[in-house]
């Protein structure tokens, strides 16, 4: 696996910081807004799943978190949305070492892992939807209120500059992995967990912190996500949606890779409004070509697109030399 | 506050519908028995079928639970080719692979209902959608007495096809040891596909008990999936009596949560027992050891 340098990530941000002023139209901003939202919720999912092969069905649980802690931190206790948002993601990571603690005290792992965070976000999805602090079915509307003190902007291309802030730091975290010792115990977990305890890595340590750190990068896509819409409920922040588009789009894109999430979630977004483009609006065509998609990678592509890319590079060389 | 009578009755009523749970959940523990993989296309699949029930009663006029005489062999070789030719070959045999296929499958099945039947929810009345069976004073839903009795029926076939029949016997061989059932010259993928045919056949006789009495939309498996997993989960997964009587079980649980708790409230009790089992034992009530 060749790991890319620090280098070439400050130019891909770079490139994306540039999109925002190149005189795209509101609906391109917000699709791009969108991009950039799954692309953090992914790169969240990308650390448990990807990097430690524990495949969580139910990162909705992290994304709701975070979207109901920016809205009733706001709209309830006047809380500054920075400061809101700030204290969501603290929480994303409580709720990863809650659940963390649990499934792995119990040794989840495969089909297990997966039931189970599909289970918490269940929970949590029933729980908002019934519970009047949360707003209940009808779900919670922050304020309009622009400027910087309040996280809302008239301009939309400052908000797309934050999120693509948020997903730069989510590169920097996954290229720290890549590098780290603790992003290599990560990879011998997911790899040989037996072996790897054998070898005096600390299983459990190691998997709490991955889904602490793992929970708080989705859970900041939530906090950006209500911030966005200024409106949540619960089967938008809780629902199986993000849990689907959050896998979909580092699997597609590569798990276990730093650009992986990133061009996944550019990729599946893009097709997903194409289809709804030409299928004129019939419910569920785009979701359908992201299963097809999903099916075609996994069947093809096991990798991902980056690792498709890489080989495809890295073969034709070879192939010129050969001839 | 609450009669016996209504608490009872209610608890029956529990009972019945948790044997059609946990005929869902009974193909699902089959498949997880024999390909060791939660099937998330379940739910989607139990949705397929319902809606094959529905067509057949409102275009073709049959009656529902003669429906299942057409919807079951269809199921069949639907679950056959699914896994012959998708499931198997896209996975390439790797657990995370079958995972994400079944997941990929279950959304695109999902949402091509969703674009073929919009989201409506449909339902077929039959004259004895609201019958109701009298046992001495207790009142009971005549769609139910008839889902408990078939369910019963149908594991007990089940159980009669894994014992005695030879394909039967090479799925049983195939779940305890997989390349010592190929050694003997059982084909593995053949053995696969009739596992996943069964179980999506098991699909198609609960979708004709659950349509005289309730409706179908695209997304109505998904919420019977979840109530699957936890049966199988709770029974032990891949353990035939422990669907059987988890499912019962999960039924009682949640008659007794709505009757207490409310609809909208009711449901947490079967996640909140998910989670439980999932924590403390794992391997359910019947499972063994992993």
């Amino acid at each position: 696996m060749t790991k890319p340098r620090l280098t070439t990530l400050a130019i891909i941000v770079a490139a994306l910081a540039v999109i925002p002023f190149a005189g795209l139209s509101g609906a391109l901003l917000n699709l791009m807004i969108l991009m950039m939202i799954i692309a953090l919720a992914a790169q969240g999912w990308n650390i448990l799943g990807g990097y430690a092969g524990l495949s969580s069905f139910g990162h909705a649980a992290f994304f709701g978190a975070g979207a109901y802690a920016m809205a009733v931190l706001q709209t309830r206790f006047g809380v500054n949305a920075w400061i809101a948002l700030v204290i969501g993601i603290a929480l994303g990571a409580l709720v990863g070492a809650f659940i963390g603690f649990l499934s792995f005290r119990s040794g989840l792992k495969g089909s297990y892992f997966a039931l189970i965070t599909l289970a918490f976000a269940e929970v949590a999805r029933i729980i908002a939807n019934s519970w009047n602090f949360t707003g209940g079915a009808a779900g919670i509307l922050i304020k309009l209120q622009t400027g910087l003190p309040y996280l809302q902007f008239s301009d939309r291309r400052y908000f797309l500059l934050i999120t693509i802030g948020f997903v730069a730091i989510g590169l920097v975290v996954s290229w720290w992995l890549e590098h780290s010792r603790f992003g290599a115990y990560l990879v011998a977990l997911r790899e040989n967990e037996q072996a790897a305890q054998a070898l005096g890595v600390d299983v459990f340590a190691v998997k709490m912190k991955a889904i602490a750190i793992s929970g708080a990068l989705t859970t900041a896509a939530g906090c950006l996500y209500a911030q966005n819409y200024l409106f949540i409920d619960a089967n938008v922040a809780f629902g199986s949606w993000i849990s689907i588009e959050a896998l979909f789009a580092a699997i597609v894109g590569g798990s276990g890779t730093v650009l992986g999430p990133l061009i996944g979630a550019i990729v599946l977004l893009s097709l997903g409004e194409l289809t709804k483009g030409v299928s004129h609006g019939i419910p569920g065509m785009d979701l359908m070509v992201f299963g097809v998609i999903l099916v075609l990678s996994v069947a093809f592509s096991p990798n991902g697109l980056v690792m498709l890319m890489k080989s495809l590079g890295l073969r034709a060389p070879s192939k010129a030399k050969e001839a | 506050m609450y009669s016996p009578q209504i608490v009872v009755e209610a608890l029956l009523n529990g009972l019945m519908l948790g044997a059609i749970y946990a005929l869902i959940a009974l193909g699902l523990t089959l498949i997880y028995g024999v390909l060791h993989i939660v099937n998330f296309a379940h739910g989607a699949l139990l949705t397929v079928a319902m809606f094959m029930v529905w067509l057949a009663c409102a275009r073709f006029g049959l009656d529902p639970y003669l429906a299942i005489l057409f919807v079951a062999p269809a199921m069949f070789a639907l679950g056959y080719a699914l896994q012959r030719f998708i499931i198997g070959p896209a996975s390439h045999g790797k657990d995370n692979g079958i995972l994400l296929v079944t997941l990929g499958l279950s959304i695109i099945i999902e949402n091509a209902l969703l674009a073929a039947f919009q989201s409506d929810t449909r339902t077929i009345t039959t004259d004895y959608s609201f019958r109701v069976v009298e046992l001495g004073p207790l009142l009971l839903s005549f769609p139910r007495v008839v889902g408990f009795g078939v369910t019963i029926a149908t594991t007990l076939l089940l159980w009669l096809v894994l014992h005695q029949t030879d394909i039967g016997k090479a799925i049983r061989a195939v779940a305890k040891e997989k390349l010592g059932a190929s050694l003997v010259g059982i084909s593995v993928p053949h053995v696969y596909a009739m596992t996943f045919a069964i179980g999506c056949a098991c699909l198609a006789v609960a979708a004709g008990l659950l349509m005289p009495s309730f409706y179908v939309s695209p997304k109505t498996g998904a919420a019977f999936v979840l109530v699957a997993f936890t049966i199988v989960v709770l029974g032990g997964m891949g353990s035939i009596p422990g669907a059987l009587i988890g499912g019962l079980l999960i039924g009682v649980v949640e008659a007794a949560s709505s009757l207490f708790l409310g609809d909208s409230l009711g449901q947490i009790g079967i996640f909140l027992i998910f989670i439980v089992t999932l924590l403390v034992r794992p391997t359910g009530l019947f499972g063994a050891r992993a």
